[in-house]
């Protein structure tokens, strides 16, 4: 009785996760018509393999079909992703890290006060913090020896996701009682567009503690990732 | 000897008239001149026609200037595709994390109540209302020092490295109960990692398919 309660209930819900996959199920499209796309897929934030650093992932133009990917998508020079940090526990970026493809390269900026925050942003070229080639699947380029100790990448990456997205969408839908058992994971075998940035953290400033009301003695910075298009 | 002399004036006299006579050449038509539309690197330029003193700095060249206005945002995963829903997904995107709160938890509360009819409180001890602030507001939060994860079984949401499970986290959140034992069948999809290893080395994420 509790879980058809929960199936009726959730099956509201049925309608809105079906529209975000056939969203998604566009964007396996438009990359290939347009070669641009603002669709964020994930954002990840972690202390990088050099512990004084901060490593950022942000993931555009997902479910890519395997083996073309350079071909599929393209990064766009019309769109514009930034990194927002956050130092303060404000909600308001006070630093901003932002990446746009020019030629064969992304192009890095980083600035390190926000005067401006909110939904429109320029590029400062003054806040230039280095450049990277946009790698295909067989010529990678990572550009590590800038001066700043920053580290960059651009390109098409497995899709570091996993979700039995499939059985999800069964379950919301109510046509399905719960998870199997193993799972299926829908993202097995698609690539997604990366951008990957390291960034020492003396360059970002400090956290402040409180913020995380399950770890309230631990520092911490609030990140999120935006993406903008030039009008 | 003097006649020497002399002549040795003559041409320092007849050289600095040469310097003088070039620097007045706006023109050039010296040979060697450098400048900014000749289509090779030279004089100090730092790139083809541009940087150095005279011309205009390599970035600028390829030019970055104009407004860009926001599209998509994201903070922690999955919060707009669980929470959202039509209508509500765009606006979400396009609002400051510092407005979230105002705009959207009510209606995550009431989604969450959906979801989860028998919600009480979660494994991390949070009542709907203060879940869904927190959810709201979204940003991800990353520890400046120690362990980055969004759930390690001890350490929770300080960060989001690629191996973590997600999903799970979120469904033990939104259907677990306070001590993650309703709803067995809706609090793990049973894919608890990628298909492939991820780098211990920049850019961590892997080979494309």
């Amino acid at each position: 009785m509790k879980k058809t309660k929960i199936f009726a209930a959730i099956g509201g819900l049925g309608l809105a996760v079906l529209s975000v996959f056939l969203i998604a199920a566009d964007h396996i499209d438009a990359p290939a018509v347009a070669g641009t796309n603002s669709d964020i897929t994930d954002f990840y934030a972690f202390r990088a393999q050099d512990q004084n650093n901060l490593a950022f992932v942000v993931n555009v133009q997902g479910l890519l079909a395997p083996g073309q990917s350079t071909e599929q998508a393209e990064f766009s020079e019309n769109v514009l992703l930034e990194i927002n940090i956050d130092n303060n526990n404000d909600l308001i970026e006070d630093r901003v890290i932002q990446a746009i493809k020019r030629n064969d390269s992304m192009y890095f900026f980083l600035k390190p006060q926000v005067s401006t925050p909110g939904l429109t942003s320029t590029i400062d070229t003054e806040t230039f913090v280095g450049s990277v080639k946009i790698s295909t699947t067989t010529d990678v380029q990572v550009s590590s020896s800038n001066a700043n100790g920053m580290k960059f990448f651009a390109g098409p990456r497995e899709d570091p996701f996993f979700f039995d997205f499939t059985r999800y969408n069964e379950i919301i839908a109510g046509t399905a009682p719960g998870f199997n058992d193993p799972g299926n994971d829908t993202f097995v075998g698609t690539n997604v567009l990366s951008v990957a940035i390291e960034v020492p953290k003396s360059m970002i400033g400090s956290g402040t503690v409180g913020a995380n009301p399950l770890a309230p003695s631990t520092s911490i910075y609030g990140v999120w990732v935006e993406s903008k298009r030039k009008q | 000897m003097k006649t020497y002399k002399y002549l040795m004036i003559f041409v320092a006299i007849c050289t600095s008239l040469l310097f003088v006579q070039c620097d007045d050449d706006d023109n050039g038509n010296v040979i060697g001149a450098v400048t900014c539309d000749d289509g090779i690197q030279n004089g100090d330029e730092e790139g083809i026609d541009c940087g150095g003193t005279a011309c205009q700095s390599c970035l600028d060249a390829i030019g970055f200037d104009g407004n860009y206005v926001q599209e998509d945002q994201m903070g922690r995963p999955g919060i707009n595709t669980v929470f959202g829903s039509t209508g509500m997904k765009d606006a979400f995107n396009v609002t400051t994390p510092s407005n979230m709160g105002a705009a959207f938890q009510a209606s995550f509360e009431t989604k969450l109540l959906a979801l989860n009819p028998g919600y009480t409180t979660n494994l991390a001890g949070l009542d709907a209302a203060t879940f869904t602030t927190v959810l709201a507001n979204d940003v991800l939060w990353v520890a400046e020092t120690g362990i980055t994860t969004y759930f390690n079984g001890t350490e929770v949401l300080t960060g989001r490295t690629l191996q973590d499970d997600v999903i799970d986290v979120s469904l033990i959140l939104i259907f677990g109960g306070p001590t993650n034992s309703e709803n067995p069948t809706l609090t793990s999809d049973n894919v608890d990692s990628n298909d492939v290893a991820f780098s211990a080395s920049f850019p961590y994420v892997v080979a494309p398919n």
